[in-house]
């Protein structure tokens, strides 16, 4: 009986010789990613081509490892960072900071990409985050809807009560 | 000048057979991939054929550890004991008519069982020499399995000796010239192949190796080239068995249109990977249960097998 068995699985094994492989040749033949794959962190820009990120420290606050560090700039009535850092040797692309922000200035992009040599190599500091266009959320301005900056197109505060659009 | 020529023979087959060997690495890791649906071994050369160089370059600039706590002799000599009689059973192989380095010896048979069974000493005094738990448990393995199979495949041999009249392995080939003998002696050729499994102990047979409970096995505590060497040795054990199986049942170099050695050539490599495909498709089996085919099974078989043998040959079909 196991002789007929191990016959049959040696056969069947065999045929596995005409079977289509499986192996993705990776560097040649890149994967498919979706467009909600999450990758590599970048910090985008609204419309206008300023800053979206207000330095809330939302995403600092969710991320579970630990692995954003950020502070507010010094200068008056500025909320942009002075610094932002992340630190990719601890991340664990959960996009809970995506998620956090309330400016959709923190997001993931389908890049895995990012291999060193050295791991301090892995933090990135604002300047290698920062994309020059707005990512996933192509026309929200944050301070257009939020109404802070009282001034041009934002002369009317949005009514936080109310119910309409 | 004879003597020359012969010398000149015998060192190009035995560097042959060992650089056939170390290719025989990458084959028999691109036949694995492509038979579980991968690649295998594709980056280095063209489809992955210089995979062995670079391996060859690893090995030798690994740290060649002697562990201090081995016994260092013994434990030197093991490597060169399961290589060197791997590479004496090649001495008998005659590849094609009078190509050979003794092609023609009248006890040719014997030489190879003789060289097969003392490659089991390499196994065991590596176990020994190691000095340590796994490689011991690895060594007895290879002692008890080395054993029992041993009989059987002699039993099973002498099915052919008995239709040649003779062990001399080139009279055995001309004595195929019109029936393999793998028709007459299926049987034996059966047990011959599983004996063959177990003496190069390859998978499913590689108890002494058993790596998912032994670590490697006998070879547990061998860095470098030393290992290197029970590797290639294994893989050579391979050719052999495969040209030894070639040469008893499927009639040697004997073939049509074809040259003698590439006939030869062919024939083994279709055991080559037969052997790897036995790999790729079969499990372990327990190790009582290893013991108790060998002597339960396999035993009687080959004796019945030596027995109808016999009896045909005495009532004169």
């Amino acid at each position: 009986m196991f002789i007929y068995s191990a016959l049959r699985s040696c056969w069947l094994t065999f045929l596995h010789l005409f079977h289509r492989t499986e192996t993705v040749q990776y560097p040649e033949q890149k994967p498919y990613l979706a467009p909600r794959y999450r990758g590599r962190i970048v910090l985008t820009r609204d419309p206008d081509g300023a800053e979206r990120c207000v330095s809330c420290h939302l995403c600092a606050a969710v991320c579970p490892c630990d692995c954003i560090d950020l502070q507010k700039t010094a200068e008056p009535d500025q909320w942009i960072p002075e610094y932002f850092r992340i630190n990719f040797s601890r991340c664990i692309f959960c996009g809970f900071c995506e998620e956090a922000c309330p400016t959709s200035a923190i997001q993931l992009i389908p890049d895995f990409e990012m291999s060193e040599f050295s791991r301090q190599n892995l933090v990135y500091e604002k300047e290698n985050l920062l994309i020059a266009g707005t990512g996933k959320v192509p026309d929200y301005n944050f301070y257009r809807v939020a109404g802070v900056r009282g001034t041009g197109a934002n002369a009317q505060p949005v009514d936080p009560r109310g119910l309409l659009p | 000048m004879m003597l020359l020529g012969t010398i000149a023979q015998a060192v190009v087959i035995l560097l042959g057979i060992v650089l056939l060997s170390a290719l025989l690495t990458w084959v028999e890791r691109r036949l694995l991939g492509f038979w579980q649906d991968r690649l295998g071994p594709n980056r280095v050369g063209w489809q992955g054929t210089l995979q062995i160089v670079a391996d060859m370059i690893k090995i030798f600039f690994k740290q060649d550890w002697t562990p201090p706590f081995s016994d260092r002799v013994i434990f030197i000599a093991a490597p060169v004991i399961v290589m060197g009689t791997v590479l004496l059973g090649f001495a008998v192989i005659p590849f094609a008519p009078a190509i050979g380095i003794a092609p023609d010896l009248n006890i040719g048979l014997l030489f190879f069982l003789g060289c097969t069974s003392l490659s089991v000493y390499g196994v065991v005094l590596a176990g020994w020499a190691s000095n340590s738990k796994f490689s011991l448990l690895g060594g007895m393995r290879a002692a008890a399995q080395m054993i029992s199979y041993e009989v059987f495949m002699g039993l099973a041999l002498i099915g052919v000796v008995m239709l040649t009249g003779s062990f001399d392995l080139t009279r055995i080939v001309t004595a195929q010239k019109h029936l393999w003998f793998v028709v007459p002696q299926f049987l034996g050729f059966v047990l011959f192949i599983i004996a063959g499994i177990a003496e190069a102990h390859r998978l499913p047979f590689d108890l002494p190796e058993g790596e998912n409970e032994l670590g490697a096995g006998f070879h547990t505590e061998y860095s470098s080239m030393k290992f290197g060497m029970f590797f290639v040795g294994e893989y050579a054990g391979i050719i052999l068995i495969s040209a030894i199986t070639v040469i008893l049942y499927f009639g040697g170099w004997g073939g049509p249109l074809l040259p003698p050695f590439v006939w030869f050539a062919l024939k083994t490599g279709a055991f080559i990977v037969f052997f790897i495909l036995l790999r790729a498709a079969l499990p372990r089996p327990r190790y009582d249960q290893l013991m108790s085919y060998g002597w339960k099974l396999m035993l009687p078989v080959s004796i019945v097998n030596l027995a109808v043998t016999g009896a045909v040959m005495l009532t004169g079909v």
